[in-house]
Formats: structure tokens, sequence, C-alpha cells
């Protein structure tokens, strides 16, 4: 994975079929990436149904989420809108898994995103990563220490 | 990944609250899989019986199960008239109708008091405690559900069959 300390690269993907996420839009706020293999896993146990739910702990420490998995736009919309996510899935899709790749979190074997999270801070820089095994959900409990731990530095 | 905070006199606590085992489940009243572990976590405290703690903290999804969180609101309700497990059991073993009317008729069933029911529902501090769960479940790494903590660490098998049984009785 990319060294905790350096920029995240940059990348344009499409949230919808008509819309696009850059990433340096949303400097000034903190970024949570979450790649993730696939749309459509197992209801109850689903990372994205519980980001989901935990995206007000998100906000209250001034973060927003963004999966990435190489499903397509279509794919997101109705994953999404069963999910009723409230919060964008980019399609890491043409050409397939190129984010995934620049952020070293690209399953070749497999042709999916692995399962990893970077957490960035209010101007891009990578502050927190983590690569879970693949069939397992990693929570959320991770990603709210990093944040509340940039908090402690930044004082 | 531990048990954050750890078990206190806010919980609900089943069996007997001096064991050495300590089994914790977070669930979702309208997650089928959390149905599907009921029976096997009453089969497990029958079968352990003085030797467990069994404890229960909501941990309800509640875009993806829109009835969740009411149904564990009702079932705190129904602890402030000392009938938490009784509320448990039966919203559990109706899991596929939960609607506000129908959580009524489960607490007129196991002899509630009505309004009082209906009051202690609207009560802030009851919607407080179910939320309060929560955070604490995604703080202790619960990342779906049922979730299941023994003595107070994550625990990773599988609840299916007779496995969490054999590794408590294995402690």
């Amino acid at each position: 994975m990319l060294p905790v300390g350096t920029l995240a690269p940059e990348f344009s993907l499409h949230s919808t079929p008509d819309q696009k996420v850059q990433l340096s839009q949303l400097r000034g706020k903190r970024v949570i990436i979450a790649f993730y293999p696939a749309d459509w896993s197992p209801v109850c146990g689903d990372q994205m149904a519980l980001y989901n739910e935990t995206l007000k702990f998100f906000h209250k420490n001034n973060a927003e989420v963004i999966g990435i998995s190489v499903d397509s736009k279509w794919c997101h919309m109705a994953f999404s809108s069963d999910r009723k996510l409230h919060f964008p899935l980019l399609a890491d899709f043409e050409p397939k898994g190129a984010v995934a790749k620049l952020y070293d979190v690209y399953d070749e074997a497999e042709g999916q995103c692995q399962r990893a999270i970077y957490v960035l801070d209010e101007q891009g820089v990578i502050r927190w990563s983590y690569l879970s095994p693949v069939g397992i959900n990693p929570g959320a409990d991770g990603i709210l220490d990093a944040l509340e731990e940039m908090d402690k530095s930044k004082n | 990944m531990s048990l954050k905070p750890p078990v206190s006199e806010i919980d609900h606590v089943q069996g007997n609250a001096k064991a050495h085992i300590e089994l914790v489940e977070y669930g979702d009243y309208q997650c089928p899989h959390c149905g599907h572990a009921h029976p096997i976590v009453k089969d497990i405290q029958k079968r352990m019986g003085d030797k467990l703690k069994f404890v229960f903290r909501n941990f309800p999804l509640a875009e993806i199960h829109p009835d969740a969180t009411h149904a564990a609101i009702a079932t705190e309700a129904a602890a402030a008239q000392g009938k938490f497990w009784e509320m448990h059991d039966i919203v559990f073993e109706h899991q596929r109708n939960l609607s506000d009317v129908s959580l009524v008729k489960l607490a007129k069933q196991i002899g509630l008091d009505i309004a009082q029911f209906e009051k202690d529902f609207d009560n802030q501090e009851t919607q407080d405690k179910v939320a309060n769960d929560f955070e604490s479940g995604v703080r202790s790494g619960v990342n779906g559900t049922p979730t299941f903590f023994v003595n107070g660490a994550k625990y990773n098998g599988s609840w299916e069959d007779e496995y969490l049984l054999e590794y408590l009785q294995s402690l």
C-alpha cells in the first residue's frame, strides 16, 4: 500500500452515470477511501451497509467516505439504491482497476480491488491505511480511531 | 478487538451474572441471521446453565432493516417494566412482522401495561440506550450481525450448529 505521509494520488471516477467525483474536490474534508472487491456481497455483514450506518460518526469527524470497486456505474447505481446508501460508490471500471493499481490495492488474479482503506487528512495526505483479508469486513472502529488520533496530533 | 465499554449494570444480563464465561451478542431484530442465531443461543444458555452469563446489545442496521430500530426500542421499553427478555424473545420469534402495530401486539401478549410501554417507547433515554449500544458496537469492531464477544474478545469463529457452544465449553 502507499505509505502514510504521502499525497494521495488524484483520480476522477463516475459515481453515477452522469456524475463524476474528483478527489481534489474534497479538499478541506477528511476522506475515507474504501476499496472493496464487489457490490452485492451478503447483506448483514456488508461493509458498505455498515458505513452507511456509521456515516454520522464519520461526519462528526469532518470525514466523508467513498467506496471504490471495479463494478460499473450502472451496477453501483442499482446496488446503492437497493441498500439505500448515502455516500458515493465510484466505478473503477475503465480502464479496469486503474485507480486501485495507483493505490497499490489491485488483486490481479481476481481482477478486483482488495479490501483496503485509506484515510486522508484535509490536505489529501494519507494518514492511515489498512489492508483487510478479502473475506473479512474490517468494520469502522479502526477508521474512527484513526480520525480521533488525527485530532490529537493536531492539538 | 475488544468490547468497549465492558459489560456493566446498564446491560441486560441473563444467566449467572457471576459466571466466568461471558457471552455478549450484538444483534438486529430484523436481521435473518440473528433470527437464525436466536434458538442457537437459547440452546447454548440451556446447556451451559449457570456457567454462562449472556448479554444482548442492540445493533440495528436501520437502512437495510427499517423496522429494526423500533423493535430494539420496544425491547428497551419492555425493560422498564422488567420484561426485556420476554420482549426480546417474542420479537425474534416474530421477526417477519415488526411493524409498530405488531410491536404493540407483542407487548400486549407478554402482559405489558401498554400506556406505560408507549410512554417508555417515546422516552429519549430509551432511544439513547439503543443508539449507545450501536455506537459501542461500532467502537468494539462489530462489522455485521450477529457479532459475538466472549469474555470481552471478539469471537471470529462460526456460531452455527454447535461451534460456539463447543468453543465456550472449551474455556
